[in-house]
Order: C-alpha cells, then sequence, then structure tokens
C-alpha cells in the first residue's frame, strides 16, 4: 500500500502531464478552422456590420476556449478547481474593465 | 514501512511546491490577460481618433499579419508537442520542439519589427494619433511578451541541455508553455480587433 502510494507520487507524472498528441492535434485543427473563418469572411466581404462582428467576435472567443481545453488542459484540473476559479474571476474583471471603457466613451461628449 | 511512509511524504512536498509554483504562475497570467485588457479598451476607444493621420484601413497590410497568425498559431502547437515530448522522458524530442518553437517565434517578431518599421517610414509613428499610440502599446506590449519568452525559452534549453528532465525542469517546461498558449491566444484578439476590425 505504501509503496504503491510512494511510486504514484514519484516522477511527477501528474503534475501537468496531460494531453495526448490526438488532443494537440484536435486543438490545432479547431484553431486553424477558427482563424481561417474570420479572416475568409473579411477578405471575401461576405459579412458587415453587426453580423460581421458576431462572427470575428465568436471565432476570437471560441478558439480562446479550444486552446484553453485542449491545449491548457483547463478541463483535467483537480478540485477544488482554483485555476478555473482565477480564470473566470480574471474574465470578469476584463470585460468591466473593456466593457465599462466602451460604454462610458460611446457617450462621452468632450472626446468627440 | 515507516521509512517509505517518510520517503513518500517528502515527495509529495517537493510535488505540492511544484504544483503550487504552477497555480502561481496562472494567477500572473490571469493578471496578465487584465493588463491586455486595459490596453484593448484604450485601442476599442481610441480606435477612431486619427487626428487626420493615417486610418487601420489605409495602413494595415494583411498578407503579413495573416503569416505573423499562422506562425504563431503553429508555434502554439509545437510548444505543446515539447511538452508531450517531456512525459513521454523524450529530452532530444523535448529540446527539438523548443528550437523549433522559439525559430517559429523569432519569425514572427522579425515579422512585426519589419512591419513596424515600415508604418514609422510612412510617417506612422506612435505620437502621430490616438489611434497609432494605442496601436503601438497593445501590439508592442505583446511583441516584448513573445521576446522575452524567447530569451526565457534559450535560456531553460541551455538548462535542459545540462540537467536533464528533473521534477523542476518539468515545472519550468510546463510553465513556459502555459506562457507560450497565453500568447498565441493575446494575439487571436489582437488579429481580430486590430487588423480584420481594421480592415473590415
Amino acid at each position: 500500500m505504501a509503496q504503491h502510494s510512494a511510486h504514484d507520487s514519484h516522477g511527477g507524472h501528474d503534475q501537468g502531464a496531460h494531453g495526448s498528441l490526438k488532443s494537440y492535434l484536435t486543438g490545432f485543427v479547431l484553431s486553424l478552422v477558427l482563424t481561417v473563418i474570420p479572416l475568409l469572411v473579411v477578405l471575401n466581404d461576405w459579412l458587415e456590420g453587426t453580423p460581421a462582428m458576431v462572427v470575428l467576435l465568436g471565432s476570437a472567443v471560441l478558439q480562446f476556449v479550444v486552446q484553453l481545453l485542449f491545449f491548457m488542459h483547463l478541463r483535467e484540473e483537480g478540485k477544488p478547481r482554483y485555476n478555473l476559479m482565477t480564470l473566470l474571476l480574471g474574465i470578469f474583471i476584463l470585460v468591466l474593465i473593456v466593457g465599462g471603457s466602451i460604454w462610458i466613451m460611446t457617450y462621452n461628449q468632450v472626446a468627440h | 514501512m515507516a521509512h517509505m511512509g517518510a520517503h513518500a511524504h517528502s515527495h509529495d512536498e517537493h510535488h505540492d511546491l511544484e504544483s503550487m509554483r504552477l497555480m502561481g504562475f496562472w494567477i500572473f497570467l490571469i493578471t496578465d490577460c487584465i493588463l491586455f485588457g486595459t490596453l484593448f479598451a484604450t485601442y476599442i476607444v481610441l480606435h477612431g481618433n486619427t487626428a487626420g493621420g493615417p486610418t487601420a484601413s489605409e495602413l494595415f497590410e494583411m498578407p503579413g499579419v495573416i503569416a505573423e497568425t499562422f506562425i504563431l498559431l503553429t508555434s502554439s502547437f509545437t510548444s505543446g508537442l515539447a511538452v508531450l515530448s517531456m512525459n513521454q522522458g523524450n529530452r532530444k524530442g523535448l529540446i527539438g520542439w523548443l528550437v523549433v518553437t522559439a525559430l517559429l517565434g523569432a519569425s514572427f517578431i522579425a515579422l512585426e519589427l519589419t512591419e513596424f518599421v515600415k508604418l514609422v517610414h510612412e510617417g506612422a509613428t506612435i505620437s502621430t494619433s490616438g489611434f497609432l499610440s494605442g496601436f503601438y502599446v497593445l501590439v508592442g506590449t505583446h511583441g516584448l511578451h513573445v521576446s522575452l519568452g524567447l530569451v526565457w525559452m534559450t535560456a531553460l534549453m541551455i538548462q535542459l541541455g545540462r540537467r536533464g528532465i528533473t521534477n523542476v525542469t518539468r515545472r519550468k517546461v510546463n510553465v513556459i508553455s502555459l506562457y507560450w498558449h497565453f500568447l498565441d491566444v493575446v494575439w487571436i484578439f489582437v488579429f481580430t480587433i486590430v487588423y480584420l476590425m481594421g480592415v473590415m
């Protein structure tokens, strides 16, 4: 029993040692697709205005999620999920800063 | 038995320390995310203020930017392959993939510098307009992160050559690959918000 647990903690094979070639390849292919889609939309003028914005930002956010899952191994984290929690706090602050700045400056008559 | 237990315990502590360091780096990345968030906010707010100077759609040339994007995306993948080789205990593969990653990173920086030099020669400097101040600070900060990563990666390759794969170097490789994936994610947003939306 003791030997078993000693073996388990030896070598650190579980320290971020996740992922397989398959998951990296999947992540890479998905990232390529999610880069090519907005590129084609913009270069060929397929969409304009709000629909184009939705496709562009949607692809970027999806690619962020793909890299988090397939490259940064977020879903393989054990409990308690501190990495996920700090990430969510970070995203909350980020959205607050970016969204708040845009909101304030859009209605700032002095700046224009 | 008692000895075995104590041995396992000390291993656990060492292991815990390294995984705490990995987590500490993750928290740093989140704060770095917020740094880039403020720079994105500044750029988005200022991107219309061209002060009579050139606009985004007049300045940006997509072929170079597209090349930069695919180069950085591929380097993010190869840094993942480096971690994979490390987990298989393959030191040569690990260092080899790190070299490929660093070379791709260096060509990214070379392309970016070429672009900046060209823009400055066209009279689009950091002091031309609010739009260009925001642009150079945002894209330049990302470029600085990549350059720092290259120096760091080179130092790590030397250390791996000397010490091989240990618990400490294993954590360092995990940390730098997280950093590299993070820089790719930031670039995706630079590519989308600055370049694609700029030329749209």
